[in-house]
């Protein structure tokens, strides 16, 4: 059987992952990649934990993780296309998706 | 002892996301995010949460990862894929940061009794889940709408090319 334990781990490894690559990626791409990823682990904590939790929390406190999970979802999806547009028009803009040489809106 | 779809499941989750910020051309890192994000979705299954299963399918994978790999095929232009070299102290930076999260979490969950806590209690299904979203948390679904809507706007006004603009 597979242990609450499993899940936070694997969780925690993709935490890992993605703020190793938003740490070292200079690719505008690769760091919407890496936010994915983390935005992933929480989602897999929320559903882990309350696919878990007691019985006598009631039915709705145990429906509660997956329809949080939901809402996550819906907003990262929202944050994905506007990324998008925002590195399609910094690429027509300065002609480079190196996020270290956007430099038009320093102070 | 976890079975062995759930560990057939979580490599293809991290090895997807190792994957996604590895591969040396964009294209295949585009298609490594979708893998690690089709494993999470498996991993939903095995948490007995179908719904959210396949709403993550349907969303990241229907929508999210192809979206990605539109504007990478439709730009096409030399520089998305020159892979950007990481600076050498960034990288070491990043890999000990990362080594630090998961070591970090690895000892705060053995010290704890999660491991012992094998059985999913949760019976509650989708009629749940919508009661919950229709009654209690309606504001919040009426706000993410807004949300959406704001974005596909902001995301089309952004990306829109005016006339003088191509003419030039």
């Amino acid at each position: 059987m597979n242990s609450l334990a499993d899940f936070v781990y694997v969780s925690a490894i993709l935490f890992g992952i993605g703020i190793y690559g938003l740490i070292t990626k200079r690719n505008a791409l690769r760091l919407l990649f890496a936010v994915e990823i983390l935005i992933n682990a929480a989602n897999l904590n929320f559903v882990a934990f309350g696919q878990y939790l007691p019985f006598a929390a009631g039915p709705q406190a145990n429906a509660m993780g997956q329809t949080f999970v939901l809402f996550s979802i819906a907003l990262a999806a929202a944050e994905a296309a506007v990324i998008l547009a925002i590195v399609v028009v910094a690429y027509r803009i300065h002609h480079d998706v190196d996020v270290s040489e956007l430099k038009s809106m320093e102070g | 002892m976890p079975d062995a779809t759930f560990i057939a499941m979580m490599v293809v989750t991290v090895g997807g996301a190792i994957v996604a910020l590895e591969a040396d051309e964009i294209v295949y890192g585009a298609i490594g995010l979708a893998g690690s994000l089709f494993g999470v979705a498996a991993l939903f299954f095995l948490l007995d949460a179908p719904y959210v299963a396949v709403f993550q399918i349907a969303v990241y994978i229907g929508a999210i990862a192809v979206l990605i790999l539109f504007t990478v095929m439709l730009v096409r232009q030399e520089k998305w894929y020159k892979e950007l070299p990481a600076r050498s102290l960034s990288k070491l930076a990043g890999i000990l940061t990362g080594l630090a999260i998961v070591i970090t979490f690895t000892f705060a969950i053995i010290s704890t009794n999660l491991s012992s806590d094998t059985q999913i209690q949760n019976t509650a299904g989708f009629v749940q889940i919508g009661q919950l979203i229709s009654t209690t948390y309606s504001p919040v679904l009426e706000v993410l709408a807004l949300v959406l809507g704001a974005a596909v706007v902001g995301a089309l006004t952004l990306s829109r090319v005016d006339k003088e603009e191509k003419r030039e």
